[in-house]
Formats: C-alpha cells, structure tokens, sequence
C-alpha cells in the first residue's frame, strides 16, 4: 500500500504541475528502486511536485481568504476586546471582581495561566524534539503548531500579570522582574514563581526565535512570488536577503539543529518550574515529587489536543489532505494516546502515594478532591483525560478526522479541569477547618477567560492570512524529489 | 549602474538536485572558490559536495551559553548575597541550587539569541540587496529551481570558459549573465 502511494503517477496530481515521473528520467541516470519492504509511505501524498508544495501553501496567504474567515475573525476580534476590556475593568476596580478569595486566592487565574501555557507545549516538542528525533513528519504540522505555542504563551502571559490587581507592580518596583523595589529589596531568588518569570519569558522567547528562524527561507519565497510592492518590502525585509544559498544552509541547518537542541531542555524545564510553582509549597495535594514529570506529560498531552483542534478544520478548509495527511493525524493521537496515559497513571499514583505515604492531611486532600464539593470538576477531568484517550488504541478511530477533532475538544476540557482541580480543591479547605471556603467564579472570570480564546483564535486567524502555515521548505525537503540520490530527485549511480 | 562594467558572474540552472550535486561536485574539483549552489530547500550531502568545513555556529552558541549561566549566577549572587542580604526561611544567602534554575534559563535565552545572530553573522546577513534577487529566472531559486552562481570575481572565472564549462562540462539547462 505504501509503495503504491510512492509510485502514483502524476494523474492524480490535479491542480498542479505534473511531477517528473521516474520514466523521463534517461537510463544513465536510473537507479533501482528499493525493494518493497523498504519503501516508506510517501509523507507528501500523490506525487506532488515541488511547485505544487509552494503553490497550495503559499496560495493560502496570497489569496483572499475563503468567506468564513471574516465572521470568524470578527467573532475572535469581539472576544479578545471582552478579554481586554475585563482587564481593563480588573485594573481599575481591583481583584475583587473576580471569585477568588481566602482560602482560594489562587483560581481561575492561575488554571488558566497553567492551562494555556501547557498548551504551548506540543508546538516546541514538535519543532524540536521530534527533530531531534529524527520525525520527518512533523515538518507538516510544525509551523502551525510553533505558532500556537506562541499563542498559547500570549494568552498565559496576562493572567499572572494582571492577577495581583495592581500590573504595574509587576514591572516596577518589580516583584516579576528582577529591579529593586521601594526598599531597595531585590527579589529574592529562592522562591520558585521567580524561577517561573524566567523559564516562562525565556520559553516565550526562544520559540519565538526558532520559529522565525523556520520562518527565513520561506518568507524567502514569498517575497519572490509578491506581486504587489508593499508585500514584496515587508516579506523582503523580514526574509532578510535570503537567497537559498547552500553556504547559508549549511549554518542555518546547524543553527536549526542547536535551537532543537536548546529547546528541547528548555520546554521540559518550563512545565517543571510551573510545577515548582505548586510542588515546593506545604499545601496537602500540591506537594509531590511526581508533579514536574506529570506536569510535563500533562502539557503535552493538553498541546497536541489544542493541535488537532485546530489543524483537522484548517486542513479541509484550505484543502491540505495531501500535506497533513490522515497517517499524520494517526500519529499525532498517538501522541495523545501516550502522554494521555501517562496522565492517568499520574492521577492513579498521586491516590495511592496520598494513602502510602500515611499523612492524614495528604490522603484528605485526595479523598476530598474525588468526593468532596467539587466532586464534579474532578470526575469531568477523569472522563475527559483518563477515558477519551483511550479510544485511540482502534485504528479506524485514529483515522476518523471528524470523531479526532471532538476528541481533542474534550482533551482540552479536561486538561483546563485538571489545573482547575489541582488548584482549587487544594486551596479551599487547608490546615485550618475554620478557614475552609467554596470558590465560586465571578462573571468577570468567566468571560475573561473565554475572551482569552478570542485573543488566541484571532493571533491564529492573522497568522493563517499573512504566513505559510505550513513549513515549505521542510516539507520540500521530506519528499522524494529532493534527494539526490532518490529517482524522483534525478539520481544517477551511486555517489 | 556604477561605473563598473564587470558583470556580477554567471548563474545556470539545473533541472534536479542530482545534476545540481553533479555540477557541485565539478565546480569544486575545478577548483573555483567564489562560487555557490541555490536551492529552496537544504540538499543532503551539499556540503561535502561544494567542499564545505563543518559550520562553526556552535561555538556562538557556547559563548552565549556560557555567558547566560555566569550572568545568572553573578545576578543572584549579587541581589540576594552581596547588595541586600535578606534571609528567607532560614535558607542560605546564596548557593547554586536555588540559583540554577534562573542560570539555567539564561544559559538557554542567551545561547538561543547567540545562534541566531551568529548564523546571520556567518552569512553576512540581513543584507537588503543581491545582484541575484535581479534575476528573474533565480526565482525560481525559492519554488523548484536549483542553480549556481560563479562570481566573476573568482580568479579562475573566464566569461567565456566558464560559460562553457558550466553549459557543457556541468550539463546546466541555461546559463545566463548576471549584472552587478
């Protein structure tokens, strides 16, 4: 079945230039085909040719974007200036509009901090340590993804900032940045939510830069396919000159390998700092050792959710079924199925080391999480987190893009309930009975927080209109025509 | 145009990346130096192919790694032992174990930022003009073109010899002038 998709003439290659078929190649130049069973399934489907590839993707932000792009942008729009003007109204009112209190001064918030920052995840662990890995398929989907990450960490970023009421504490005298306050006191290095500032700024910033760096050469490409002069200065000048050189290659493919290389430590750092956040604290249910690996899968997990989520529309809405093809959305639930696994397992240990370990006040957390108040957040986390990935072991669910993307909702929701839970229910009844509360959210969280998917949705929509959402010349280089040594890519003999 | 009426050098075009290596192969042995290969995307065994050294963006990246630690590690030291000594929870003014993780951060921030402006550095960009990005056919050099360039600065360059070898010895689809 592979070898067929490999060898499908260029008949199927609608809509594109026909490839140059192994039989135009002349005799001199010919080598064997592999033997069948060494043939890999083609990650580019029917054949498609090199302009093809730049053509169906660079298409997409030349074009005039397909009529439901506008409502739906408007719609993000309307959603992020909700988010914005609650913020607005947060500041200028104080944290009292929102739900949380004593004992649970830590709420939605800071889930939501957790939540979309976790989400953030699958983007550097696509971009990276799939490369390192050696993972040709994910050039496909790695551009998009590493955008979301972006997103994500835009969205993350605001609610720490704005959760203390008074912003501009957060910046001078500054308890997030290290610059002394009224005192003359610096910050003091000892508590991990400072660690926080630095892993979660530098994760910003460091995706940032791997992704434009992805980004150089086909900005490259758009700035010589722009035909209007505004275009061609602004692709131009963000591409840099770029001009497809191999002595240029040569240090951009080590730079490219170095960033793999440096985010890779850095993305398993951060969720583990997060975790800090909560692990080095005294409070029953918060402090455990498993909480840096178990944060870390529970991301990833959350991130490639958000990734289906938002690649299964894009690719029927812009017609990619040849580039993000179904063996990707295999994978990728894979990937689901694995860190979704390894979250249950989480969830069943953190039970049974809360009764092993033989603290009253641990195993009180624990019992309360699953049969207290807020029994109903915890069971929505086990059904969606524990139970939805295992659907993934058939096959044909696996590659049913419909029932994927409902799925991958459902990750999302849960893996917001599992910070929600992990949060929450282990503030509200402490040490001290008498201070025990019920967090109930206001209407100001609420709509923040879904204002917050506007500004997410909107970042994705502008990217979609204004780059390649697919990494060119990474998927160029992942087909046959780009080897040297393959038919398809010309060979002749053996170098 | 200046007043120099010495073109740029040649670009020809090949149909493949195997005739693109092909030709690679005998630009090298042919002993050119300022000459280069285009394409839209890295071309696997290009490197050795041209004669080219190992990248050296690596050792930027050590640098700046080396100096996001130090900078960590002198920070903390500096705001929590020598300016402002404050205990906190009885734990000690200053050791490397609360001081790593920051350290650590920095170390990945400023390596991240030293790979990057030291891949630009080694190919002398942003540049905001080539002579190249004039040609129409070049691109192509972006899409689904392959090519190469020999400058005519090259002390072994001949306009005419190098047309040739290009044309016939290289097998190129078409080579062309390109104006400085």
């Amino acid at each position: 079945m592979a070898t067929t998709a490999t060898r499908a003439t260029a008949a199927h290659g609608a809509g594109g230039k026909a490839t140059k078929h192994p039989h135009d190649v002349p005799p001199v130049l010919r080598v064997a085909e592999p033997p069948a069973e060494l043939a890999r399934e083609a990650l580019v489907l029917n054949n498609r040719s090199l302009g093809w590839i730049t053509e169906a993707i660079a298409g997409i932000c030349e074009k005039p974007m397909p009529k439901w792009w506008w409502p739906v942008f408007l719609l993000s729009a309307g959603g992020m200036t909700m988010m914005f003007s609650l913020v607005a109204y947060l500041i200028a009112t104080g944290v009292g509009v929102w739900g949380l209190n004593q004992p649970a001064a830590w709420a939605w918030d800071i889930t939501n901090f957790v939540f979309w920052i976790g989400i953030g995840h699958a983007g550097t662990l696509i971009s990276a340590v799939l490369f390192l890995l050696r993972q040709k398929w994910r050039t496909s989907i790695n551009r998009a993804a590493e955008a979301m990450t972006l997103f994500a960490v835009a969205c993350a970023g605001i609610f720490p900032v704005v959760h203390t009421g008074r912003v501009w504490y957060a910046l001078y005298p500054g308890f997030l940045f290290p610059v002394p306050n009224a005192n003359a006191i610096w910050p003091q290095f000892r508590s991990p939510l400072l660690w926080d500032v630095f892993a979660v700024s530098t994760y910003g910033t460091v995706s940032l830069l791997f992704w434009y760096v992805g980004l150089i050469p086909d900005l490259a490409t758009l700035r010589d396919r722009a035909r209007t002069l505004i275009r061609k200065f602004s692709y131009g000048l963000f591409a840099l000159g770029w001009t497809g050189s191999n002595r240029h290659w040569c240090n951009y493919e080590k730079a490219y390998l170095i960033f793999a290389g440096l985010s890779t430590p850095l993305v398993l750092s951060v969720h583990s700092i997060v975790s800090f956040d909560f692990a080095v604290s005294v409070v029953p249910g918060w402090h455990t050792t498993i909480f840096p690996p178990y944060f870390v899968a529970g991301a990833i997990f959350s991130g490639f959710g958000m990734v289906l989520t938002l690649l299964i529309p894009m690719r029927a809405l812009f017609n990619l079924h040849d580039i993000i093809t179904t063996r990707h959305i295999e994978l990728m639930c894979k990937v689901l199925l694995a860190t979704g696994s390894i979250v249950g397992y989480a969830y069943g240990m953190e039970f049974f080391i809360a009764w092993y370990g033989g603290s009253p006040y641990e195993l009180y957390a624990f019992k309360n999480r699953a049969f207290g108040p807020y029994w109903w957040a915890y069971w929505s986390m086990i059904s969606c987190n524990v139970i939805s990935p295992h659907f993934f072991w058939s096959k044909y669910l696996r590659t049913s893009p419909v029932f994927v993307w409902v799925v991958s909702i459902f990750v999302n929701i849960g893996m917001w309930f599992e910070r929600f839970v992990i949060i929450v229910t282990s503030l509200h009844r402490d040490y001290l009975p008498s201070s025990w509360g019920y967090f109930t959210p206001s209407w100001v969280d609420v709509f923040t927080f879904v204002g917050s998917f506007g500004l997410f949705m909107t970042l994705f929509l502008l990217f979609i209109r204004f780059l390649p959402a697919i990494a060119i010349s990474e998927v160029k280089n992942v087909t046959p025509q780009a080897d040297p040594h393959h038919p398809l890519g010309g060979a002749k003999g053996h170098h | 145009m200046s007043a120099s009426s010495k073109p740029y050098g040649l670009l020809a075009e090949f149909e493949t990346p195997a005739a693109l290596m092909d030709a690679a192969i005998r630009c090298r042995d042919a002993g050119f130096t300022k000459w280069d290969v285009h394409s839209p995307f890295p071309i696997h065994g290009m490197d050795d192919a041209m004669g080219l050294k190992k990248s050296p963006v690596g050792w930027f990246t050590f640098a700046g790694g080396v100096t996001g630690f130090t900078t960590g590690m002198t920070m903390i030291w500096f705001m929590n032992k020598a300016d402002y000594p404050l205990v906190v929870g009885g734990k000690p003014l200053f050791t490397p174990l609360y001081a790593f993780p920051v350290s650590y951060e920095l170390t990945i921030l400023l390596g991240a930022f030293a790979t990057l402006f030291g891949m630009l550095f080694l190919n002398r960009l942003p540049r905001l003009h080539h002579p190249l990005l004039k040609v129409e056919r070049f691109k192509r050099a972006t899409d689904d073109g392959f090519f190469i360039s020999i400058e005519s600065a090259d002390p072994k360059f001949s306009a005419e010899a190098t047309r040739q070898f290009l044309s016939v010895d290289c097998h190129a689809n078409a080579v062309e002038t390109v104006e400085e």
